[in-house]
C-alpha cells in the first residue's frame, strides 16, 4: 500500500485520502452498536434504530409499568447500565439520560466510548427536539425528522380543541402525597386532555408535595393516581387512604401508566386515554 | 399531688391536646366549622378532613401513646430498672421487623388483623430474648447490651428486608420504621391496631399488683400468694401486643416509655401500680404533643415522630445512665 503510494500521482493520493475521510466520517455518523442504559433513550432508540443498530437496551424497558415498549424490549438484550456490563458489549455510542449516574457514564467516556445525553423531556416541543436528536446520534437523521414531524401534528390536531373543556379540575397524586406541575410532562398531558392542574391553583407550578387535607379541599373533579409497584410501601398506603376512596365517589378516578413516564410520541395516549 | 388530681390534670392536659391535634394541619381550618363538621359528618370536603384524616391521626397518636407509656413503666417496674424502655431494648426493633415482614411477604394482606398480630410476633421475641439475656432482675450493664444488640440485629434485618423489596420505594422507608411518623394513617389503622392495643393494656393491668410487691423483693412477692410465673407470662404478652400493634402502623417511636415513667415517678410516689396509668395518661399526652409539634415546625417535610422523640428523650437517657453509672463499676 504504502509503496502504491508513494509512485502514484499526488492528485490520486488527494482523493484516496479525501474518500477515506469521507466514509469515516460516515461511519462515525451512523454507529454500529449502540447501547441504551436509560428508560426514556430505549424506546427513542427503538423507535428509530435502523436492524442490528441497537443491540442492548436498560432492563427497565421490559417493565410494563414504566415503559410504553415493554413487548418489544423483549426482542433486545437488556442490560443493568454498570460501566462493565456496558463496556463488554463493545458498543461505539452509548445512550444515557442526563440523570444516569455520572460515575458509569464518566468511565466509560475515560475507555474511549462515545456517550450521547439526552435531557429530559418536559414539554412537547422537547419530545420533537428528542426525536430528532435521536436521529442524528444514530445517524438517521430524516427519520428522526420524520417522526417529529408527524408527532408535532398529532399534538397540534390534539390540542385544537382542548381550550374548551378547561373547567375540569384534575389532582395528580403519586406516592408520598407528591403531585405534578404544570411545568411537568404530566402537566402538559393533563392541559392537552383539557384538565386543569389543581397543582397551579396552589401555587406548585413544578409540582411538589401537596398534604392530604390539602387535596381534600381542593376538592378535584378528577383524581388521578400513579399505578402501584409490586411488595409493599408505606408511600404508597397513601394512594389507598380512605379519604381518596370518598374523593373518588364525587370524582373521575384514573391511573398514569407507561405512557407517562418518558417524553416520546407515547404520551399522545396517555392524552387519548385521559379524554375518555 | 394526691392520685385524684394528678389523675384529673393529666386527664384535661389529653383532652386538650387531642382537640389541638384536631385543630392543626396544613388546610388551615377554622375551629368552629371544623368542630361542626366532625360531628355533624357528611361528605363536604371539611367533614373528610375531619373524620378521616384529623380523627385517626390524634386517636391513634393517643392510643399508641398510651401503649408506650403503659409498657416502659410495666418493664421499668418488672425489672426494677429505670433504663428500660421498649425503643431502647429492642422491643420496638423487632416490632418493626415482624411488621416490615408481613408487609413484604404479603401475610399482612391474608386476613384482617395480620399486620398487628406479626408486630406482636415480632415484640414477643423482643422481649423474651430481653428477658432471657438480662435475666429476671436485669442488671443495667446486661440491659442495655442485650438491648443494643437486639436493636441492631432487627434494624439490619428490616433494613434487609425492605432492600430486597422489589417497590422502589421501600428502601427510602427505612428511617420511617425507625423513627415512626403518624402522618397520613387512616381510620383502618385505627381498626387494625387498636383492638390489639387494648388487650395488651388489659393484660399489663394484671401485673399491676405484682409490681407493687415487687418493689419488696421477690421472696415478699411469692410470701404475699402473687404468682412471677403468670406476672411475667402477661408482661410478655401484655408488653408485645401493645409495642407490637403501635410499631406495626406508626413505626418505632423511642424514648416514650423512658420518659413518661421518669417523668411521672416522682408525681406518684415510686408506687409501680400508679405509675401504670399515669405513665399511659402522660404517654397519649406526650406523643400528641409530639405530633403537633412535628406539623408546626416542618409541616411540609413530613419530620419523623421519633426525631422528635429522640431530642427530647436522649439527653435523659444520658442523664439516667450518669445517674446509674456505679452500677456499671
Amino acid at each position: 500500500m504504502s509503496v502504491f503510494v508513494r509512485r502514484s500521482d499526488p492528485n490520486i493520493l488527494a482523493a484516496v485520502a479525501a474518500l477515506l475521510i469521507c466514509a469515516g466520517a460516515a461511519m462515525a455518523d451512523a454507529p454500529k452498536r449502540v447501547v441504551s442504559i436509560n428508560l426514556c433513550t430505549d424506546q427513542l432508540a427503538m423507535m428509530l434504530a435502523a436492524p442490528g443498530q441497537l443491540v442492548s437496551v436498560s432492563y427497565l424497558a421490559r417493565d410494563r409499568r414504566s415503559s410504553a415498549m415493554a413487548d418489544l424490549a423483549e426482542g433486545y438484550p437488556v442490560n443493568r447500565g454498570l460501566a462493565e456490563d456496558v463496556f463488554l458489549l463493545k458498543p461505539d455510542l452509548v445512550l444515557t439520560g442526563d440523570h444516569t449516574t455520572p460515575a458509569t457514564v464518566a468511565m466509560l467516556e475515560r475507555l474511549g466510548v462515545r456517550v450521547e445525553r439526552f435531557s429530559l423531556a418536559t414539554d412537547f416541543d422537547q419530545i420533537a427536539d428528542r426525536l430528532r436528536q435521536m436521529g442524528r446520534a444514530l445517524g438517521r437523521e430524516a427519520m428522526g425528522a420524520a417522526a417529529a414531524a408527524r408527532f408535532e401534528a398529532d399534538v397540534a390536531g390534539l390540542q385544537s380543541d382542548a381550550g374548551q373543556r378547561m373547567a375540569r379540575r384534575a389532582a395528580l397524586y403519586y406516592a408520598n402525597g407528591y403531585t405534578s406541575g404544570d411545568d411537568t410532562l404530566a402537566g402538559h398531558i393533563l392541559a392537552a386532555a383539557g384538565l386543569a392542574n389543581i397543582a397551579s391553583e396552589l401555587g406548585m407550578p413544578a409540582g411538589g408535595s401537596l398534604a392530604l387535607e390539602t387535596l381534600v379541599m381542593a376538592g378535584p373533579d378528577a383524581l388521578i393516581t400513579a399505578e402501584r409497584f409490586e411488595g409493599h410501601s408505606r408511600s404508597e398506603d397513601i394512594l389507598n387512604h380512605g379519604v381518596l376512596r370518598r374523593v373518588a365517589e364525587s370524582a373521575a378516578r384514573s391511573t398514569t401508566n407507561a405512557n407517562w413516564v418518558c417524553g416520546t410520541p407515547h404520551v399522545l395516549s396517555a392524552i387519548e386515554g385521559l379524554r375518555e | 399531688m394526691t392520685p385524684r388530681a394528678l389523675f384529673t390534670s393529666l386527664s384535661v392536659l389529653l383532652v386538650g391536646l387531642f382537640c389541638a391535634s384536631l385543630l392543626i394541619g396544613p388546610a388551615g381550618l377554622g375551629i368552629g366549622e371544623s368542630l361542626t363538621a366532625l360531628i355533624a359528618g357528611g361528605d363536604d370536603p371539611l367533614a373528610l378532613v375531619m373524620q378521616e384524616i384529623r380523627l385517626p391521626r390524634a386517636i391513634l397518636g393517643a392510643l399508641i401513646g398510651v401503649s408506650l407509656g403503659l409498657a416502659g413503666a410495666a418493664m421499668q417496674g418488672y425489672l426494677r430498672n429505670p433504663l428500660a424502655e421498649p425503643g431502647l431494648i429492642g422491643v420496638s426493633g423487632s416490632a418493626a421487623l415482624g411488621a416490615v415482614l408481613a408487609l413484604q411477604t404479603g401475610v399482612a394482606a391474608s386476613f384482617a388483623l395480620a399486620l398487628p398480630l406479626s408486630g406482636l410476633a415480632g415484640a414477643v421475641i423482643g422481649v423474651l430474648l430481653i428477658l432471657m439475656l438480662a435475666g429476671p432482675r436485669g442488671s443495667s450493664m446486661t440491659l442495655i447490651l442485650a438491648g443494643i444488640a437486639i436493636s441492631a440485629l432487627a434494624g439490619a434485618l428490616t433494613a434487609l428486608v425492605l432492600n430486597l423489596s422489589p417497590n422502589p420505594f421501600a428502601t427510602s422507608e427505612i428511617v420511617f420504621w425507625m423513627m415512626g411518623s403518624l402522618a397520613d394513617r387512616s381510620m383502618s389503622h385505627v381498626w387494625l391496631a387498636g383492638p390489639i392495643m387494648l388487650v395488651g393494656w388489659g393484660m399489663i393491668s394484671l401485673t399491676a399488683r405484682t409490681l407493687d410487691a415487687l418493689t419488696l423483693g421477690e421472696d415478699a412477692t411469692s410470701a404475699l400468694g402473687l404468682s412471677l410465673t403468670a406476672t411475667r407470662l402477661w408482661l410478655v404478652l401484655g408488653v408485645a401486643a401493645s409495642v407490637g400493634a403501635a410499631t406495626s402502623v406508626a413505626g418505632a417511636i423511642g424514648f416514650v416509655g423512658l420518659v413518661v415513667p421518669h417523668l411521672m415517678r416522682p408525681l406518684v410516689g415510686a408506687r409501680p401500680a400508679r405509675l401504670l396509668w399515669a405513665s399511659a395518661l402522660g404517654g397519649a399526652s406526650m406523643v400528641l404533643a409530639a405530633d403537633i409539634a412535628v406539623r408546626l415546625v416542618l409541616p411540609d417535610r413530613d419530620l419523623k415522630l421519633g426525631v422528635l422523640m429522640a431530642l427530647v428523650g436522649a439527653p435523659l437517657f444520658l442523664h439516667l445512665i450518669y445517674k446509674t453509672r456505679r452500677e456499671f463499676a
